[in-house]
């Protein structure tokens, strides 16, 4: 199959950006990053300078891939992540548009490499349970129910992937905070520090600059991991009950 | 010149650990604030490194080429972990881990530190519990089991087909607290290029920023390597594309010895390759094998057939199919264990009867699995157990629900869907056994260097069980690192902190600076890529799956002669110091072309054949693995040499728990 490839080109954070075309020959079986790998190749072999973009798994678990493609945060298939995107998804003859993730807290460093640094902040802000090591009583005195077991791992299949972000018209990293949020407040072990933590996740998500959440849930939508909004509501609650408890004393 | 101490501690073997922790140095509260450890490597064995080191009040720095720890290789894991928790009440024991492990590694391990790793693992779910790992649960609350490969008991925790990435995670937030109280300072995209030592000891690491290309000191009492397994030599594995053995290599370079190289584990059931341009293969689990049956057909014709797409898979008659597992080891049939149905795949394949257009690729079938399911169901139900149509969609619902999410991530890959034609599978590099050598206190042949994780050689001898790699990652970095370095940290306390003034520093630099300069002007014609893929297919041929004396050598001087002219004409676009991951490659791609050749030197040197390593001379009549208990039971481990040949030297395995059996699948 034949391609027309759009390619945002930055050379480095402070540089100005702009698109530039390829034309690639691809097959239907490679992956989307393969299709890339590809094109560097070629770009090596007349010594230019390949397209930085950021992989590492490519099985749709570590969340380095960053892309948006076409429009859509990792591409046109629902519950996929760009690693994980197939070439026989597209059409001979068409044209991709790709460019890296956009928003004021991932600014981008090279190309389609961007810098989410600031997800970690957010997670060094409260994003854990304090025990330090040796500290543990026996894994099973701490009982937890199927249920609230399923809601926990729901959102902590979250993989920092960034593609809310990207996705959202605010660029407001709600989705991916609160399945955080979400995913320690469900069990018994997360509750000591809920109120603590989910003030200062919200603080630090204020501080990076991320925007605030108008509930578009286009994050839902582009989320390759199938995160729910019910967990920005969740988190919303801790929230509201956090501010009302510190009133409170 | 490199002398092997394992330290292991006097007493019964149920004692050591004991004894040892309380009769180990230790560092005082106030002298620990003092001293400074530099952990390369964020996986779960250095995040949870790491953090506990920062939580006993160390001063940690902790480095990741990964924008960020959480990305690390270990995320990757599906299936599970390993505890010997009993909670099943199925008779399980500390000691019947060791044993499996002792045994599955088919006694080339240390007993010590294994015991050890079986001691410890009961704390390591206690942890990730408190850390909020959400574990599977029972219906009452209480964790959940499942069994693995080859053992008779359940014993292996997990979260969905995510135990990988929530272990991790669990991890990360706990790096993530430590760094947020300013005790550990975390370096992202941060390369270690090399080990800096100062009056024989390790002091610190030359570190590239990989943004900005800088190449930075950084100076510590001691260094901690937590930088992954070596399976990216083949180029094509289960690994992340990142992963590399420079970290390790550079240490070796340095004087480490490097334990078992040849020791790798390959993975039965990867999804084949498909093309040219692949970049990577993808594990399908294990449990698989328990529905799947693996098959090839008998006739040549047929196997013609199918790879120009002439003919489907199910068009070829039962008794035109060979079920070759199930022929030839009729005792475990597709349950084999992971080297003995990887060979047989290779067996079919190199016979000419492997069926995609590459012939590397075998059958793996789950029609009758789909039949058997329906027909119970449909009884259960009071249906008619032989109308096909029913029995076909009720038997999919079950597979379904078994292996659902594998079948998706297979469609999703290969577009076939496996409810209705079999899946095509490999074998593929996954693991690696072999790393740096370790005492008993995790420490290498180079005073104050450690090495944790998959990074060392220690627990799993020739052969790695199922959900142990996460087992031992953790152990070493939560509850046996901690105490173990002490051994040497209690004798620095009056070390003054080191500073990167000192001329070893400038040297080391000048060093790598040297090093990366001249990769970049030989400005050849040929990609790192191209080097990589060529690199791992000589491994593979060669130093593969199975192995000979006339391979190994050829192998070793194909890879010399790749070496030269890669040094001749490699092309590395950009710049030394901005952004670049090609150089970033051509570094990695470098080390394993010398990591490689050892592993050629001790794939020939080990004259038997034994887990992961088979070599052809050393088979039985029916071309069973044939180990040489009186002559190789040893760690083999090697002093590298920048000139000449590699020193062999040799730590004596003792057994005294066990008694060494051969292994017979039969
Ligand atoms: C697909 C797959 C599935 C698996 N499933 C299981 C399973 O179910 N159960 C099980 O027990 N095991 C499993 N394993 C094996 C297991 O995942 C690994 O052995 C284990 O995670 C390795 O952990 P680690 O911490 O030693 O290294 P890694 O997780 O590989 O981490 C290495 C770290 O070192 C860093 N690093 C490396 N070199 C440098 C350098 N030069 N400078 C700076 N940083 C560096 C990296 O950035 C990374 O942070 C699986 C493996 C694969 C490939
Ligand atoms: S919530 Fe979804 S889109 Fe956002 S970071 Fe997590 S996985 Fe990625
Ligand atoms: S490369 Fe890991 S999620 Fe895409």
């Amino acid at each position: 199959m034949n391609l027309k490839l759009k390619i945002w080109r930055q050379a480095g954070r402070k540089t100005k950006g702009q698109f530039q075309t390829y034309s690639l020959e691809a097959t239907p079986e490679m992956s989307f990053l393969e299709m890339l790998d590809v094109l560097n190749e070629k770009i090596i072999e007349d010594k230019g300078e390949p397209v930085a973009f950021e992989h590492d798994c490519r099985e749709g678990i570590c969340g380095s891939c960053s892309m948006v493609i076409n429009g859509q945060a990792h591409g046109p298939m629902g519950m996929t992540t760009t690693c994980q995107l197939h070439m026989r998804h597209f059409k001979d003859g068409d044209t991709i548009v790709i460019e890296p993730f956009r928003a004021r807290a991932f600014p981008v460093l090279k190309d389609l490499v961007v810098d989410r640094s600031s997800f970690d902040r957010i997670i060094q802000a409260g994003g854990y349970i304090s025990v330090n090591t040796g500290q543990a009583p026996d894994g099973n005195s701490i009982l937890v129910n199927q249920d609230d077991s399923k809601e926990a791992f729901d959102a902590a299949a979250c993989i920092g992937c960034g593609a809310c972000v990207a996705a959202c018209p605010n660029a407001s990293a709600m989705l991916f905070a609160s399945a955080k949020v979400a995913h320690l407040a469900f069990l018994p072990q997360g509750k000591v520090e809920r109120q603590k933590r989910v003030g200062r996740m919200v603080a630090q998500m204020d501080k990076e600059g991320f925007g605030n959440c108008s509930n578009t849930y286009a994050c839902e939508a582009e989320c390759p991991k199938g995160i729910s909004v019910d967990n920005i509501a969740k988190m919303n609650r801790e929230y509201f009950s956090s501010s009302v408890g510190s009133q409170k004393d | 010149m490199i002398k092997l101490d394992a330290k292991i501690p006097e007493g019964s073997l149920a004692e050591k650990w004991t004894k040892y922790k309380s009769s180990v140095d230790l560092v005082a509260p106030n002298n620990k604030r003092k001293l400074e450890v530099i952990v390369v490597g964020t996986g779960l064995a250095g995040a949870s490194a790491a953090a506990s080191l920062a939580e006993l009040g160390y001063r940690v720095k902790a480095y990741t080429f990964h924008d960020s720890p959480r990305r690390a290789h270990s995320i990757a894991a599906q299936g599970g972990i390993n505890a010997a928790k009993n909670y099943q009440n199925d008779g399980d024991s500390v000691f019947r881990l060791f044993y499996d492990t002792v045994k599955g590694g088919d006694y080339r391990s240390r007993e010590a530190n294994v015991h050890r790793l079986a001691e410890v693992s009961a704390n390591i779910i206690d942890q990730c519990v408190a850390q909020g790992v959400p574990f599977a649960r029972e219906y009452g609350g209480t964790l959940a089991n499942r069994s693995f490969g080859g053992v008779q008991v359940s014993r292996t925790f997990y979260a969905r087909g995510q135990t990988g990435q929530q272990l991790l995670i669990g991890a990360y937030q706990a790096l993530s607290r430590q760094i947020s109280l300013g005790n550990v300072e975390m370096f992202n995209r941060h390369e270690m290029l090399d080990v800096v030592m100062v009056d024989g000891k390790a002091r610190g690491i030359i570190a590239r920023n990989l943004l900005t290309g800088e190449i930075e000191s950084h100076a510590a009492h001691c260094v901690v390597l937590a930088t992954g397994g070596y399976g990216n030599v083949y180029y094509l594995s289960t690994n992340a594309m990142n992963s590399n053995v420079s970290a390790a290599w550079r240490a070796s370079k340095k004087g480490a010895a490097m334990a078992n190289p040849c020791f790798c584990q390959i993975h039965p059931t990867c999804i084949p390759v498909s093309g040219t341009y692949q970049s990577k293969l993808t594990l399908m689990s294990e449990s698989l094998r328990n529905d799947g049956r693996v098959w090839v057909p008998l006739k040549k014709e047929d196997v013609e057939a199918i790879r120009k797409g002439a003919k489907k898979p199910t068009d070829i008659p039962e008794s035109d199919r060979d079920y070759y597992l199930e022929r030839k080891y009729p005792a475990f049939g597709n349950l084999v264990p992971r080297d003995v149905a990887s060979r047989a795949a290779k067996e079919v394949c190199d016979e000419g009867r492997g069926v995609n257009k590459t012939g590397l690729a075998v059958f793996l079938d789950f029609s009758e699995a789909i039949m058997r399911y329906g027909k119970a169901e449909a009884s259960s139900l009071g249906e008619n157990p032989e109308d096909e149509k029913l029995v076909r969609s009720l038997g999919t619902k079950a597979v379904e629900a078994k292996y659902g999410n594998l079948f998706e991530i297979y469609e999703k890959i290969t577009g076939d869907n496996p409810y209705r034609t079999p899946m095509r599978i490999y074998p593929a590099i996954h693991y690696t056994m072999g790393g740096l050598w370790v005492d008993y206190n995790l420490e290498t042949t180079l005073p104050g260097l450690f090495a944790i994780g998959e990074a060392n050689f220690s627990d799993h001898g020739a052969n790695r069980l199922g959900a142990s790699a996460l087992m031992q990652g953790l152990a070493d970095g939560y509850f046996v690192l901690p105490y173990t370095i002490g051994s040497f940290l209690s004798k620095e306390i009056k070390t003054e902190t080191i500073s990167t003034d000192l001329p070893e520093f400038k040297q080391a630099r000048e060093q790598v600076r040297e090093r990366l300069d001249s990769l970049m002007n030989i400005q050849g014609d040929r990609s790192v890529e191209s080097f990589h893929r060529e690199l791992g297919l000589i491994l593979w041929d060669y130093c593969g799956m199975s192995r000979n004396a006339d391979g190994l050598k050829k192998g070793r001087k194909l890879l010399k002669e790749l070496k030269e002219e890669f040094y001749k004409n490699v092309f590395i676009p950009g710049k030394t110091n901005e952004f670049n991951p090609e150089l970033e490659k051509a570094t990695r791609v470098a080390d394993f072309f010398e990591l490689g050749e050892l592993m050629m030197v001790d794939a020939l040197h080990r004259e038997e054949s034994c887990g992961g390593h088979f070599r052809e001379e050393h088979q039985t009549e029916d071309n069973e693995a044939r180990r040489d208990d009186e002559n190789f039971t040893y760690v083999a481990a090697w002093e590298w040499k920048n000139e000449g040949d590699p020193v062999l030297h040799k730590e004596p395995l003792k057994f005294k728990n066990v008694e060494l059996k051969t292994r017979s699948y039969k």
